[in-house]
């Protein structure tokens, strides 16, 4: 219902989307201003010192390895790197900010002007690719199966997160009715990259795919954990749509609080469609924040007029600007990873997998690196049986058991083992399943299992047509009505000789002799 | 026997490393000095005897023990209230920090005392440092103690008038524009700011994080060097400090001035309100340099007569950030049944603050808004990149500067309280040294015919030349030579010589009748 809305109101309106991006720097031990370390949880204000409560006199000291974070994540989405920069002081009141002023960057971002290709298929490709690119010309490539679109990356920045609040007493923890409010200042001055995209979205799975692509990156690089739920990546969305055709903004509104990337997509679309109805029915969108609410599916506002902030923005003076060179920015270059998009393109050029096996296995770094071990246990002329298993059954299992592919109890040795044993023929398809449950079930090695269990596929010709003649012989009708043309009989012959031979046989082999005998 | 409080730091130093005085008989010297006079001047908001006492009892152990001691072993030391130290409090001189503890130490002090220092107590400030009389403090004016109906100048009033009524032999005050070295003028006390960067902010009170700077009072400029020295120093916990390394400031102090290139400030000297007594005082002191051997010439800074509107512009910018965190959430004044943050808030800094904090606050909050920031901040600091040329111009020709430093000796008591103009014009000569960042020393020159009173010639130095500005100085001093003794002082060392005097004829009375 919902997103057949979406597609009506999709054919008439044009979505412009902007995401901006809150990533914590969980890699960094330290947080941004002082040596207190970087956590999530805890007892309420044990990881606060005088800095990061903002006690008088306390001074700021910027986290180098922070701000190298900061600029690995910027070489990632192909940013320009800031050769001068430096934090400004955005300045308001608010009790979770220790100092009332949060140490950021106004006008010199470490990181600016990047771009981050993000590959979107499924039912609309080829409407999307019909519609183009509104802003930029150019890029978008694709097929009516799937197609590539390239966000640009206006800034990002550092700064440093604040504490927590917790209402007490109010409705759903919000501060609207609260009796009083607690503040933690546990999370206060863990470093904070925010990430800001240029308008460059059109759709909510495009969005969703951006940031699913982001936190790839993030991923890869090790710059953070990227937990949604524990806040470590926070995205928030501004939205405004307007008539097919035309050129010029609609105003936006601000979604926020979208804490799965299932919410982003959802929030959004809800969003887009009720701009559209505000707009079919005569009215006018007010620029506001909306607040989506997971349960009730929809967003409200936040606030019913938004507020003109004033965050008088001034050069941060407890520290001196930052002066980096082209030296350093190499240096720092050269401790980049292996990228998704690099890695995906190695997979489909190495080891001649399919671009879309490349791009399952890619989404998920652990699950490449699973991927990459098995096939080197298995051998590279396996990859594309190996991938067949990592994507399907591999992928089914780490879904169900809600675990990485690190964390699961087929090592990729194991796949890797049950992967020969299927390809070699000594396993039918099925055993390897059997086994693969057996080895989640057991933890032991698919061989062990194997041995245990017998199971060994019988592809010996002799034994097969001494099983075949007897269940010929023993059902003798059927044979009548297949050799009169019922070829649909095939499945019963099969399924009786697999019963016969305890599912051992090698199925090519039984069809062949079945074939041949019936022939 | 010689009254130890009359003693300079390096002489207290000596006497306690040769087993001559006890530190703990220093210590309670110095605070039965302050029980003498202090009630009459008010330079300080806490007294620290546990603080001071544990400190003379280590000092006391090491020397018995022949073990090191550090170099101001024994030495009775002063804090500007607004510097944080375990164990005190730490007001600012304001109410909203009333109830406020510290929780943590403010580097400089920390390694004042390390160096043997022993803590007599906190001093008396304008509120957040903002003023140059100590009027502006939530716990009542400090006098001086060369007339206790004049202000000792500010806003380290409390430190200047500790050390110049000889209750601490050195103290620690803070100077943002001039507050340090024109309550030093002001109390015949040497006062030392150095170059920016060059003593770590770190656990300060910060009111403008650009120009702050720590620095000593003493009674002469060898104790200034020996302070300088130990609170110099690269901190991890200050980004803005120095890794330059630190002098041996006291060394060389007497190599004299033959040579030194000194320029006048001819410019700064033509502006409005400085007394004759103090031109008169500043020119002969410019002749003594020239007798001594130094090229005196003139020099001038033609942007520096702004200092004073770009001071006012880019101070209370930053103290209105700094400023921002006192907001009755975590710590100090809180008011009273709040309805919701923003009455907790509003109501917490209205109550707390007092009037000149406020009206800073609202000067800078104005000059960053919107719509404002370009034409007020950002003028200014065009205006303090031109004061920064000036002084890189003028030191590629002369190695120190000289101008007064303070238009005027010490003003009476409410004089200027209502005029915050003329009160912002005391700092004329000194604001243009801290907005470029450049060192500078106040030492006393003359004492005025007509009044008595102290006056002191502001002689400013190159980026981390603290060493020559300190020759310079001390070229004055001992040329000068003055007794810097305040009458306060003068009257309760001859009430003890009389009383210690008739003591000892009573002694001599009772002995003949014996």
């Amino acid at each position: 219902m919902a997103a057949d809305r979406l597609t009506d109101v999709m054919e008439r309106y044009e979505a412009v989307i902007g995401l901006e991006i809150h990533t914590e720097i969980t890699a960094s031990r330290t947080k941004m201003f002082c040596g207190c370390p970087v956590a999530f949880g805890g007892e309420p204000n044990t990881r606060v010192c005088p800095v990061c409560l903002g006690m008088p006199g306390a001074l700021p000291v910027p986290n180098e390895a922070a701000i190298e974070w900061t600029v690995l994540a910027g070489l990632a989405t192909e940013c320009d790197i800031a050769l001068w920069s430096q934090f400004h002081r955005k300045q308001y009141f608010y009790p979770d900010m220790p100092k009332d002023y949060q140490i950021s960057q106004y006008d010199l971002p470490f990181c600016s002007d990047g771009r981050v290709s993000v590959e979107v298929d499924g039912p609309g490709a080829a409407e999307r690719l019909d519609r183009g690119h509104a802003l930029e010309s150019g890029l978008l490539t694709g097929d009516a199966e799937a197609y590539t679109t390239v966000i640009g990356i206006t800034r990002i920045h550092l700064e440093e997160d604040t504490g927590k609040m917790v209402h007490v007493g109010g409705a759903e923890g919000r501060i609207a009715g609260a009796d009083y409010s607690l503040v933690d200042f546990n999370r206060a001055g863990t470093p904070l990259m925010e990430l800001v995209t240029e308008p460059d979205i059109r759709t909510p799975e495009e969005a969703r795919r951006f940031a699913q692509k982001l936190r790839q990156i993030w991923l890869a690089l090790g710059v953070s954990d990227c937990s949604m739920e524990e806040g470590s990546l926070r995205v928030d969305a501004n939205v405004s749509i307007r008539p097919r055709g035309a050129t010029g903004l609609g105003t936006k509104t601000e979604v926020k609080n979208m804490n799965s990337f299932k919410s982003l997509h959802d929030a959004l679309a809800y969003e887009i469609v009720r701009q559209a109805e505000v707009l079919d029915a005569g009215g006018v969108i007010q620029q506001e924040t909306r607040h989506w609410d997971v349960g009730a599916k929809r967003t409200s506002a936040l606030r019913s007029k938004e507020e003109a902030h004033d965050y008088r923005y001034f050069p941060e003076p407890d520290m001196v600007p930052f002066q980096f060179t082209e030296e350093w920015i190499a240096a720092l270059a050269g401790r980049l990873p292996e990228l998704p998009d690099a890695r995906k393109a190695r997979f489909v050029a190495e080891l001649g997998l399919p671009a879309q096996d490349a791009v399952v296995l890619t989404s998920d770094t652990a699950l490449a690196t699973y991927f990459e071990d098995a096939v080197a246990a298995a051998g590279a002329e396996r990859a594309k049986a190996v991938a067949n298993w990592v994507t399907g059954e591999f992928a089914a299992h780490l879904n169900a058991a809600g675990i990485g592919a690190d964390a699961s109890p087929v090592t990729p040795g194991a796949l890797a083992e049950i992967v020969e044993l299927v390809d070699g023929g000594t396993l039918s398809a099925r055993q390897g399943r059997e086994v693969f449950s057996a080895v989640i079930e057991t933890g032991m090695a698919p061989s062990a299992i194997v041995e245990q269990r017998g199971m060994r596929q019988v592809s010996d010709s002799a034994a097969i047509e001494a099983v075949v003649d007897r269940v010929l012989a023993a059902n003798p009708d059927e044979v009548a009505r297949y050799r009169d043309g019922k070829t649909g009989l095939m499945g019963f012959f099969v399924g009786q000789v697999m019963k016969e031979m305890r599912g051992q046989a090698n199925p090519g082999v039984v069809n062949d002799v079945l074939r041949a005998r019936l022939g | 026997m010689i009254d130890l409080n009359t003693l300079t730091a390096r002489e207290v130093r000596d006497r306690v490393v040769a087993g001559d005085v006890s530190a703990r008989e220093v210590a309670e010297a110095a605070f039965g000095r302050i029980e003498a006079v202090d009630a009459s001047v008010h330079a300080f908001l806490e007294l620290t005897p546990e603080i001071a006492y544990e400190a003379a009892g280590r000092i006391d152990a090491a020397v018995a023990a022949g073990e090191p001691v550090g170099p101001l072993a024994g030495v009775p030391v002063a804090l500007k209230d607004n510097m944080n130290l375990v164990g005190t409090h730490t007001t600012a001189g304001s109410k909203i920090l009333g109830p406020y503890r510290s929780v943590y130490d403010c580097t400089a002090a920390r390694r004042l005392l390390d160096a043997g220092g022993m803590l007599v107590g906190k001093c008396n400030l304008d509120e957040f440092a903002f003023g140059s009389s100590t009027e502006n403090s939530a716990y009542g004016p400090t006098h001086n103690p060369w007339d206790l109906s004049r202000v000792p100048g500010g806003s380290s009033g409390g430190s200047a008038a500790a050390v110049s009524a000889g209750m601490a032999a050195i103290a620690l005050g803070s100077d943002t524009g001039g507050s340090i070295r024109q309550p030093g003028a002001l109390t015949g006390t040497v006062a030392l700011k150095p170059t920016y960067g060059r003593v770590s902010r770190y656990g300060v009170i910060a009111f403008g994080s650009s120009l702050d700077q720590i620095g000593p009072f003493g009674k002469s400029v060898e104790d200034c060097a020996l302070a300088l020295e130990a609170i110099a120093g690269k901190d991890p916990l200050d980004a803005t400090s120095a890794a330059e390394p630190v002098r041996s400031y006291a060394a060389g102090l007497g190599e004299g001035v033959e040579g030194l290139r000194v320029g006048i400030v001819s410019d700064l000297l033509d502006v409005e309100g400085c007394a004759p007594e103090v031109r008169a005082a500043f020119y002969a002191a410019a002749e003594t340099f020239a007798s001594l051997g130094a090229e005196v010439g003139e020099v001038r800074l033609p942007t520096a007569r702004h200092g004073l509107a770009a001071y006012y512009i880019i101070g209370p910018a930053e103290a209105s950030s700094n400023l921002a965190r006192f907001d009755g959430i975590r710590y100090g004044h809180r008011a009273a049944d709040a309805t919701d943050v923003l009455d907790l808030y509003t109501r917490s800094r209205a109550e707390g603050f007092g009037p000149e904090t406020i009206r800073r606050v609202m000067l800078g909050t104005y000059a960053l808004s919107a719509g404002y920031y370009d034409a007020y901040y950002g003028q200014a600091q065009k205006a303090r990149t031109r004061i920064i040329d000036d002084y890189r111009a003028a030191f590629e020709h002369f190695d120190v500067l000289i101008t007064p430093t303070a238009p005027s000796v010490a003003f009476k008591l409410g004089e200027k309280a209502d005029d915050p103009y003329a009160m912002y014009l005391s700092d004329v000569y000194t604001i243009p040294v801290n907005l470029a960042g450049v060192c500078a020393v106040s030492v006393p020159c003359a004492l005025d015919e007509a009044s008595g009173l102290p006056i002191g010639l502001q002689i400013t130095g190159d980026y981390f030349d603290e060493a020559t500005i300190l020759r310079a100085a001390a070229a004055i001093e001992a040329e000068r030579a003055l007794d810097l003794t305040p009458p306060l002082v003068t009257e309760l060392l001859d009430a003890q010589a009389a009383e210690a005097g008739m003591a000892a004829q009573r002694d001599a009375a009772l002995r003949a009748e014996g």
